[in-house]
């Protein structure tokens, strides 16, 4: 592409022409400030933050929105420039509930952190009235409170564009303006698919999920109760970063330990139960092919995808694997299995699962999620919420020793890992069914074409004789489109994978946020997937199949993959919903 | 249409007038509601009743301008002009005038009977320093009859563009003629058609702001009503210009009979092939939907209008990218306002010479003003541009009402300011007003006078920014509240100075750093009174008084013992009983019991009441 | 703009959604359709209720927020029923500088309601409103489509009493 010459504060920049003031400003080494903006979904120059002074224009211009030209001189710190966005601070102070200490950001908020480096020192100094609003709570998975927003408009042009779910959007005019939902109806009354989106792009803590981490500890002091752990792959991944690690460091070892400290009397591993997934959903893929079921097969691990398939396309429901997701199968087994294993009742078990997701607080709620009898997981927390736990109870992360997870739940292959990233229930999935289709060890069990960030892949393999087309898809916006394709009739698809999130649970809704600033210029899908690609490289056992754990579970309990045990513990069902539900 | 020999035989045809009367009857809004249809329908039944039906045509038109004087009604071929007509005048209009061909004098606009003969209108102080050129036709046609508008040479620049003339001969037109738009900002028009040509797209759009919103601004709404077709005439033109085949008209759904006049006019327009495909036989085909506005003020900003239009909330977009580039639905669109659209039709029949032949050097052409507030002749003046503030106030608006004393005008509405009396001789145009801390805006001129608080004003007009602003800007979703709350302190007397800094802060931080334009102009009201009566804004916060009389927290009522009579009835009339006094005793207020409404002093007969 | 909440139970007829249908199908692949069919909406209703809005969103495909978003944006949409005779009292500039203020706050009083609200009985509502256009008999206020100009507020009593 073609590159435009400008200046920014005298520096002379060469930016590819259709960069916008701020991305050159990158190219510079200048930061300018910014709160609305989100690379490629919230580009409205809204928050006016990002003002800068460009030669002969008659208005200050957003950074965030305004093209480069040749020749354009921008300047970006200029007193005014500096004066005008402490100004416009003090404006959304006014009309901000500044509970910062109590604030479940506090430290980590977006607005905090510009009021302190650019300088505000009164926080009164525009005040007036102030909008109140009464804080939805109404959603199993997160709590809105408008008192603390900024009308950024991060969260409902995630939710819309993003997710396609469209759920929250400004309402009303001017002053009165409030993200909300249709009639001021609560989210839990709409078709919200609780992917937490909303959360994760929130500058402040005006979104965030329901905490369940007093239950947790609540559960520990209960000497009655035994209570189990199992954190997801994509946890691992990014929980470093709450603690000072940079993005993309792998902190297995440290997490198995902080939980430990933390109390749980076992620390097991969900991906034992990834590796439990593939073995039920690959088989189920091979019966469908086999005995002329519904194809394609999808999965159904992520539970916003599967409340989205549930809401938005109920007719296409028979394509959702019946396979409970990891989280779930883990309860179930840790359950029934387990339990008779121990000796300990069931309903003194408390299972309690690490999710880098919200809709996990929503999956566990569901009806035929209880193997047991008793709920399958007692308790969802995000990773956000464990960090906060390591933090609440005094445990110095980064100089805990490296662990492992114990036995028998905690034993995983690299198959497993990879569930936490797009691509890899299906790369998981492919290792084991094509082994089991042709009888032979796979060359390679790397499968790369369904690897990367990308929103929408699609690869064919030619396994025993026949095209396998599969699909891979994450964020709704492109599950959406999977879905039309299927409900035309126009898809060949015989396997899709979909996650809820974009980039797969590792950007999930529960994991830590990542602010505006480092988002927009940072590939934060690829460097956390990276973590699982490289944990699962250095596995010696990579398909699902060969976990010892996995293989004693159907021996001593299950039977068969798909056998009517396996069925009873670890299958589900859904119901059909509609979008608009009133 | 095939031809435009078709378009000439329905004019000819038009031009055979067979009546010896036609009575115009004005059908605007303003006349409408003073109850011209109970006009128009008495007086079809007095015709009928004297058998007048082949001698007399009753013609429904546009405005006249003089709103004031509504229901209006205008005999031609002569132009005697009945104002404020009654339902009970008509049959002595009709015996008298219609039968007997002698006017009814005691019934005819005062100012034209002064002299042993009746005064032609146009020289009437009211009309005769107009020039009407975007209201040519309005008053004089009937808009909801095509061939009227034909009649008088309509849809014949349009045939003449189309067959004589290039897309880019077309612009150069609209450029040499200096034509600015009409809307408020002054954009040269020719310029925005150069853009829009110049970018290349499978589609583009040709829109029309009829959004008109700012409060006491009706130009638009006259011409939509007086002459939809010059609109729809101009905007083929427009799309001929610069390669669009569809356009949009934005309108006001408040107007409503501009709403069905554009209605009716599209489907005539359709009907004579004059909209749709190959018109006048050349290929090209243009047509124009109508797309109701909801009550947004905001949406009379550019890209706020096409938001809208594209089924959204009317929320602006940062610009670039401009309209001209990706504007309605992502593709080149071109937006112009009523007023300037009106003018087009005549500049390409006229010549881009005749038209920079009006107004100043670099104001081509009339502005059209709509009068109002504390004058004399309120309604719609279109004069050349370079006319001055005294000239529309005094000679064409009658002045001031009740002998009170000019204070200030205001245009260009809430993002306008006011003008105070040391500026009546400034010639009026797009920089001049600008200079002096105002802006020409659509055109609504509202006059105030002494007893106008100025502080009040600058209140009234930040409550409508803060009730239209968009919310999706943080300076003005927020700053324009939190000057409204300084205003209101003030006004209250309970602001300090620093409040007064603070106010000024904000403004200066609105004009910067808002979004759009309502934002960034939220602020003018403000400054502009500050800039010529900071006194007013003192004397509210530093003696607590509003000078005026108007800021009811600064006022008390007082009764002046010696003029009192004691006659008791101002203590009847309050409504909270804080008057006391005997009879025929002087009275007394309680101060704090009074409401400060004022009922007291509008009844008491003997002027003893005041307030300070 | 100020009470977008819903009070009244929806009373829609079979009439009314079929002819709600027609102006849904007569509006399919415009683009930008959504207003038009909202202010059609509002003609057959009288108002944009809950119901009203989720018929919209399923045949037009929209998101039912986004429609609630567009319809609480604009003054022109209510989500509550009018009562039977709409007030509205124009504050543009020229009425306002001429006393409509005074005359809206009196019928605030004397309906016992504030503006944006409809009388417990049903039969007033009263709003505010910009310019009708009718400055020249400024202050304005209007009754359903009847325009009452140069008002008083000594005017107010025998006006609504007509409508008893």
């Amino acid at each position: 592409m073609e590159n435009v010459n400008l200046k920014i504060n005298g520096i002379s920049v060469s930016a590819p022409a259709g960069s916008t003031i701020l991305e050159a400003a990158r190219i510079a080494g200048v930061k300018i400030p910014t709160l609305c903006f989100l690379k490629e979904i919230n580009e409205i120059g809204a928050c006016r933050m990002c003002v800068v002074e460009v030669k002969g224009a008659r208005n200050l211009v957003a950074a965030c929105v305004h093209p480069v030209n040749e020749g354009m001189e921008v300047q970006t710190n200029t007193p005014k420039l500096l004066e005008s966005r402490k100004r416009t601070l003090e404006l959304i102070l006014s009309d901000h509930e500044r509970k910062c200490l109590s604030c479940v950001r506090s430290g980590n908020c977006e607005l905090q952190e510009l009021c302190k480096e650019l300088g505000v020192a009164d926080e009164d100094y525009f005040a007036g009235e102030r909008n109140h609003y009464e804080p939805d709570t109404s959603a199993p998975h997160m709590i809105r409170d408008n008192n603390k927003c900024i009308l950024c408009r991060r969260c409902s042009a995630v939710c819309e564009k993003v997710q396609t779910v469209g759920v929250i959007g400004p309402n009303n005019r001017g002053f009165a303006t409030a993200i909300g939902s249709p009639f001021e109806m609560g989210l839990g009354d709409t078709s919200c698919v609780a992917c937490g989106q909303c959360i994760a792009a929130c500058p402040t803590g005006a979104l965030y999920e329901k905490d369940n981490t007093d239950d947790v500890l609540a559960a520990i002091a209960d000497p009655e109760k035994h209570v189990v752990v199992q954190p997801a792959p994509a946890v691992r991944a990014a929980l470093g970063e709450e603690f000072g690690y940079p993005m993309g460091t792998d902190v297995e070892g440290k997490m198995a330990a902080a939980l430990r400290r933390i109390g749980f009397d076992k620390v097991f591993d969900t991906n034992f139960s990834a590796d439990l997934t593939i073995m039920e959903e690959a088989h189920e893929f091979l019966d469908r092919v086999k005995n002329g079921g519904v194809l394609p097969l999808m999965t159904s691990c992520s539970p916003g995808w599967v409340k989205y398939c549930e809401h938005y396309y109920p007719d296409q429901i028979a394509h959702l694997s019946s396979c409970k997701s990891p989280q779930q199968m883990f309860g179930a087994i840790a359950k029934t299995y387990y339990a008779q294993k121990m000796g300990i009742d069931p309903k003194n078990i408390v299972c309690v699962s690490v999710m880098p997701c919200t809709a996990k607080k929503f999956e566990l709620t569901r009806e035929d999620e209880d193997a047991a009898g008793v709920p399958d997981v007692d308790i969802s927390i995000t990773t956000r919420e464990l960090a906060r736990l390591i933090r609440k109870l005094g445990i110095d992360f980064c100089s805990l020793p490296e662990e492992g997870f114990d036995d028998p739940l905690g034993e995983s292959t690299g198959a497993g890992v990879i569930f936490g990233a797009t691509g890899g229930v299906m790369e998981a999935a492919l290792r084991t069914a094509v082994e089991t289709l042709t009888g032979e060890e796979l060359a390679s069990v790397e499968f790369t074409e369904v690897r990367g960030t990308a929103g929408i892949k699609e690869a064919t393999y030619h396994v025993a004789g026949m095209d396998i087309h599969v699909a891979v898809a994450s964020g709704l916006s492109n599950a959406k489109i999977i879905m039309d394709r299927i409900r035309s009739g126009e898809s060949q698809y015989h396997f899709v994978e979909i996650m809820c999130c974009p980039g797969g649970c590792v950007n999930g809704g529960g994991q830590p946020q990542v602010h505006g600033n480092v988002r927009n210029f940072t590939d934060v899908r690829a460097i956390r997937a990276k973590v699982l690609y490289d944990n699962d490289a250095a596995k010696t056992l990579r398909k699902s199949h060969e976990n010892p754990s996995i293989r004693r579970l159907y021996e001593e309990f299950l039977g068969e993959p798909g056998s009517e045990k396996a069925h009873h513990l670890l299958h589900t069902t859904y119901v059909e919903r509609s979008v608009n539900e009133i | 249409m095939k031809s435009l020999e078709e378009l000439r035989e329905i004019r000819e045809n038009a031009k055979k007038k067979t009546s010896r009367y036609r009575v115009h009857v004005c059908g605007g809004t303003g006349c409408t509601s003073s109850g011209s249809p109970r006009i128009i329908k008495r007086l079809t039944e007095e015709i009928q009743a004297n058998g007048l039906e082949e001698d007399v045509e009753i013609v429904k038109t546009g405005c006249f301008g003089l709103c004031a004087l509504g229901p209006i009604m205008i005999v031609h071929p002569e132009g005697t002009f009945y104002s404020m007509v009654k339902e009970d005048d008509i049959p002595e209009i009709v015996r008298e005038h219609l039968v007997g061909g002698t006017p009814v004098k005691r019934l005819l606009y005062e100012e034209t009977t002064k002299a042993d003969h009746i005064l032609p209108l146009e020289e009437t102080n009211f009309y005769k320093k107009q020039h009407r050129v975007a209201l040519r036709n309005c008053g004089e046609i009937s808009p909801e009859h095509i061939e009227e508008y034909i009649g008088t040479g309509g849809y014949e620049a349009l045939g003449k563009v189309l067959t004589t003339m290039t897309p880019e001969e077309v612009i150069q037109v609209v450029l040499d003629s200096g034509l600015r738009g009409r809307g408020g900002a002054g954009f040269p028009t020719g310029l925005k058609w150069r853009f829009a040509a110049a970018n290349e797209a499978d589609q583009k759009y040709v829109c029309c702001n009829a959004d008109e919103g700012d409060p006491g601004a009706f130009m638009d709404r006259s011409v939509l009503e007086g002459d939809p077709h010059v609109v729809l005439e101009a905007m083929a033109i427009a799309g001929y210009a610069i390669g669009a085949s569809q356009g949009y008209i934005y309108v006001r759904a408040e107007y409503p009979i501009a709403v069905q006049r554009l209605e009716i006019a599209i489907r005539q327009a359709r009907e004579l092939g004059l909209l749709g495909d190959d018109i006048f036989g050349t290929g090209f085909s243009f047509d124009i939907g109508l797309r109701l506005g909801a009550g947004a003020f905001v949406c009379g900003e550019e890209t706020a209008l096409m938001t809208s239009i594209e089924g959204n909330r009317g929320e602006p977009r940062p610009r670039p990218p401009f309209p001209a580039l990706k504007g309605l639905f992502q593709k080149p669109t071109i937006l112009n306002n009523v007023e300037t659209y009106a003018n087009i039709p005549q500049i390409i029949l006229n010549g881009a010479e005749w038209f920079a032949s009006m107004g100043t050097e670099k104001s081509k052409g009339t502005k059209v003003f709509a009068l109002g507030g504390k004058i004399n002749n309120t309604g719609l003046v279109e004069v050349p541009m370079g006319t001055t503030l005294r000239e529309i106030v005094e000679e064409i608006g009658g002045g001031v009402p009740n002998g009170k004393k000019f204070k200030a005008a205001q245009t260009g509405g809430p993002s306008g300011g006011c003008i105070p009396a040391e500026h009546l001789d400034v010639p009026i145009d797009y920089d001049n007003l600008i200079a002096i801390g105002s802006m020409m805006g659509s055109g609504g001129l509202i006059v105030m006078d002494e007893d106008t608080c100025m502080v009040d004003i600058a209140k009234f007009f930040l409550e409508f920014t803060v009730d239209e602003s968009c919310g999706k800007c943080t300076p003005c979703r927020i700053g324009t509240r939190r000057m409204l709350e300084i205003l209101e302190k003030i006004t209250k007397g309970q602001a300090t100075l620093e409040d007064l800094d603070k106010l000024e802060e904000l403004c200066e931080h609105l004009a910067a750093n808002s979004l759009c334009a309502l934002g960034q102009t939220a602020p003018n009201p403000v400054i502009s009174t500050l800039r010529y009566f900071r006194d007013e804004y003192i004397a509210h916060i530093v003696d607590k008084k509003c000078p005026a009389g108007v800021c009811k927290d600064l006022l008390q009522y007082r009764i002046d013992a010696d003029k009192c009579k004691g006659c008791t009835l101002c203590a009847r009339t309050c409504p909270a009983d804080a008057i006391v006094g005997s009879v025929k005793e002087p009275h007394m207020i309680n101060q704090d019991k009074c409401l400060k409404c004022g009922a007291c002093m509008e009844k008491c007969r003997f002027g003893a009441i005041y307030k300070e | 703009m100020s009470e977008k909440k819903q009070t009244v139970p929806f009373s829609g007829t079979k009439e009314q959604e079929q002819a709600l249908r027609e102006v849904i199908a007569g509006h399919k692949d415009e683009p930008g359709a959504l207003m038009p069919v909202l202010q059609k909406a509002q003609e057959i209703y009288g108002y944009l209720p809950i119901e009203v809005q989720k018929m919209i969103s399923d045949q037009m495909g929209i998101p039912m927020e986004k429609i609630y978003g567009v319809a609480t944006f604009y003054s022109q949409f209510n989500l509550n029923p009018k009562g039977r005779y709409r007030i509205s009292v124009c504050l543009g500039t020229a009425c306002y500088v001429k006393g409509s203020g005074d005359i809206y706050n009196a019928l605030m009083e004397k309906l016992g309601i504030v503006g944006g609200e409809c009388t417990p009985d049903g039969k007033f509502s009263l709003d505010a409103c910009r310019c009708v256009g009718a400055c020249g008999l400024a202050p304005v206020m209007m009754i359903n489509d009847e325009v009452y100009g140069r008002l008083t507020v000594d005017d107010i009593d025998d006006i609504l009493a007509k409508y008893e």
